[in-house]
């Protein structure tokens, strides 16, 4: 059924827009929503569709993710303040539509690679909260026994969590070009930052998808800042949809999940049909710092930062919509918040009490199939340590 | 690798030249006029992107086989091929295998001077996580070769340019389809009694000639094919310099930081110590990029000449 809508709602908005743009009508429990901010293409004839029929079970779906995700990551930041987790830690919050957008629109058959930001991407492939905060504090029950930390967590069709900036993007095109080599239709989005964008290993990674085909969406995360660094300051051109010059790209407002959701669904059925890669620039933002060691306050204001929690948030925002036009009520609401509140905390309790890893798990995984007897030297030359 | 192309669905190649050139130095030929563009990829000169397809790829199933057209130019894609490749197995703890071979010449070649004639053994052989080989005689390169495309781990598989074009003998086993050669053990090519000489590559050569001309004076050498650089076979060399008492390691590359230096390092560490008359000597690249002129390329890599001067160093004659 279609909306009643007024023109006026339907005026263009700018992306610092406070209103919300949205017609909503109520039938059982569904609700049709419209996007807040109009796609960009570039190279592109495209028609991606602007409103959608939201169930209510959606709605629960995307919101509890979402909120799973800034609740695990706060969880997480909090733990490294306790010095429960050290090294790098880089949180995801505010970032929350990509992954969960992203996901929706994808196959679980479907990869995804990422960069180091990567907690809410595990977590959205599969990998339990309490394994990934185990795995941030070092415990042999993380999803990696310990052995790889914030950066490298892996999953079910989800090549990681990559240390390296840029290094996951051919890594992406390869995990493509294995699906196309296999003869399936499943496709891999690689991910990476606007600060991974001006890698030269990128334009390579564009280069071969372009020229062989191969089913990837490279999907930039663009954030505003590449570490301390605002992206007028590290690219000529911050346009990061185009940059694929001759791969068509798709810009979306990333802080909106159902935009990116149907962005994200018209992207994977192009790339399945065997017409190559595409580039989508999600544009979102994050509220913590680069990584906990950085305030993230001295390359923007505390003013920018909260302007964009309160007019901008993904959760708040997706929460104001589907309330608002009545899919879900502010009590069940609360009763979702206070479910993962409380798998939030019960992980975070495993996460500090779990075993550790034991002295001889340093020497297990180097290889694949060690050959029995193997022996790895130790710290001086009287300590070998023979495989099993 | 036509073998290993028939008998495993999943093994590719790719590289630059592979298909339709044949190979820059013809080792794919006629490997895409049989398998095609699917099993058989010629790619852009790019070798950090195709390096991390590669990568991508083995991580997703395929068992690729990235050739770089030296390995001079996996310095454009050594980030992939360390970071990438060879930790993730450990990083995931297990979860996430890499079987991926990184193959093509190492080492100097003739006149084509520094930056197309460096030595990687030492370099990658520094990496745990990797499988390094570095083959010398045909059966060494077939053998080990596929080993490598079947082994589940990333091994960096370094040729010799000046090799491929030496004929050596092979015997009837080698010629079978299924003719692996076991990675991580070292071969004595020639026994002997009075010292052990270990190199591998190109130099197992050059040391051969040397104990033939050294056989006349009745010195016999004992020369050690290390054929694995990671993983090293120390027992092989040990249970050697315990009948010999007396070591000599000869390589192509650079001395610092090289293959014989953790030889001697592990000679003094383990029980082969007892049993020196000598200290080990080793035979190296000299300690300079290298040079184009001919003569000088010449005084730049061991000769035999000093593989013998060294044999008569240690054994004091």
């Amino acid at each position: 059924m279609l909306s009643k809508s007024s023109s006026w709602l339907r005026a263009a908005v700018q992306l610092k827009a406070v209103g919300f743009l949205r017609t909503a009508v109520r039938s059982e429990s569904t609700a049709v929503l419209e996007i807040k901010n109009p796609y960009k293409l570039h190279k592109l004839e495209a028609d991606i569709p602007t409103k959608f029929e939201l169930t209510k079970d959606e709605a629960i779906h995307y919101y509890q993710q979402m909120k799973t995700i800034r609740t695990m990551e706060t969880a997480s930041g909090n733990l490294y303040k306790e010095k429960a987790v050290r090294g790098f830690c880089h949180l995801y919050s505010g970032q929350e539509a990509c992954c969960v957008g992203l996901n929706a629109a994808l196959r679980s058959t479907d990869a995804i690679i990422t960069a180091y930001r990567a907690h809410g991407w595990t977590y959205i492939r599969g990998v339990p909260i309490a394994g990934v905060l185990g795995e941030l504090t070092g415990r042999k029950t993380g999803c990696a026994q310990g052995k790889g930390g914030s950066m490298h967590m892996y999953g079910p069709n989800f090549y990681g969590g990559n240390g390296i900036v840029g290094a996951q993007v051919p890594l992406g095109a390869g995990v493509a070009l294995a699906m196309k080599y296999q003869d399936t239709d499943n496709l891999c989005v690689a991910l990476y930052g606007d600060g991974a964008a001006n890698q030269g290993q990128v334009f390579e990674s564009f280069n071969l998808a372009a020229l062989w085909h191969l089913p990837v969406i490279f999907v930039c995360e663009n954030n505003g800042f590449g570490m301390g660094t605002s992206v007028d300051r590290a690219s000529a051109s911050t346009e990061y949809y185009t940059r694929g010059d001759y791969i068509p790209g798709i810009w979306v407002d990333g802080m909106d999940i159902l935009a990116v959701k149907e962005a994200a669904l018209w992207a994977t059925n192009y790339v399945r049909t065997g017409k190559g890669p595409l580039v989508m620039e999600c544009a979102t933002y994050r509220y913590h710092g680069h990584s906990m060691s950085d305030p993230g306050t001295s390359y923007r204001t505390r003013e920018q930062i909260q302007e964009v929690r309160l007019k901008r948030d993904p959760i708040t925002g997706f929460k104001d919509r589907i309330t608002g036009c009545g899919l879900l009520t502010a009590e069940e609401i609360k009763a979702i918040d206070d479910k993962i509140k409380k798998e939030v905390d019960e992980a975070v309790v495993h996460a500090k009490t779990d075993p550790e890893p034991s002295p001889e798990d340093l020497y297990t995984h180097v290889y694949s199939q060690v050959p029995p007897g193997f022996q790895i030297r130790g710290c001086d030359p009287y300590t070998y340590y023979n495989t099993k | 690798m036509d073998e290993e192309l028939e008998r495993d669905e999943r093994v590719f190649l790719l590289g630059e030249e592979v298909a339709q050139y044949d190979g820059a130095y013809k080792v794919s030929r006629g490997l895409w006029k049989k398998y095609g563009d699917k099993r058989i990829i010629d790619t852009p000169i790019a070798e950090m992107g195709f390096a991390g397809i590669a990568v991508g790829s083995a991580m997703a199933g395929l068992r690729p086989i990235c050739e770089f057209m030296t390995f001079n130019f996996s310095m454009q894609a050594i980030d992939q091929i360390i970071n990438s490749a060879a930790k993730t197995s450990y990083m995931s703890a297990g979860l996430q295998s890499v079987p991926i071979v990184f193959r093509g010449p190492n080492g100097h070649a003739t006149g084509v001077a520094a930056q197309h004639s460096q030595c990687f053994a030492a370099w990658y052989g520094h990496c745990p996580g990797l499988k390094v080989l570095s083959p010398w005689s045909a059966e060494d390169a077939k053998g080990l070769l596929k080993a490598a495309i079947r082994d589940d781990n990333p091994v960096v598989f370094l040729e010799n340019e000046l090799l491929y074009g030496v004929a050596f003998e092979v015997s009837e086993e080698a010629q079978s389809k299924d003719f692996v050669v076991p990675i991580g053990k070292a071969k004595v090519e020639r026994q002997g009694t009075l010292i052990t000489l270990v190199s591998h590559s190109r130099y197992v050569g050059h040391c051969l000639d040397a104990a033939a001309v050294l056989a006349e004076e009745g010195i016999e050498c004992e020369v050690i094919n290390l054929r694995s650089i990671r993983p090293l076979d120390m027992e092989t060399i040990e249970s050697s310099v315990a009948k010999t008492n007396h070591l000599v390691t000869v390589e192509g590359g650079w001395p610092q930081f090289g293959v014989g230096a953790e030889i001697c390092a592990r000679i003094m560490e383990g029980p082969a110590l007892n049993y020196l008359d000598a200290p080990v000597i080793r035979v190296t690249g000299v300690d300079i990029p290298m040079p184009y002129a001919k003569i000088l390329e010449e005084h730049s890599v061991p000769q035999i000449r000093d593989i013998i001067t060294a044999v008569r160093k240690a054994l004091n004659i």
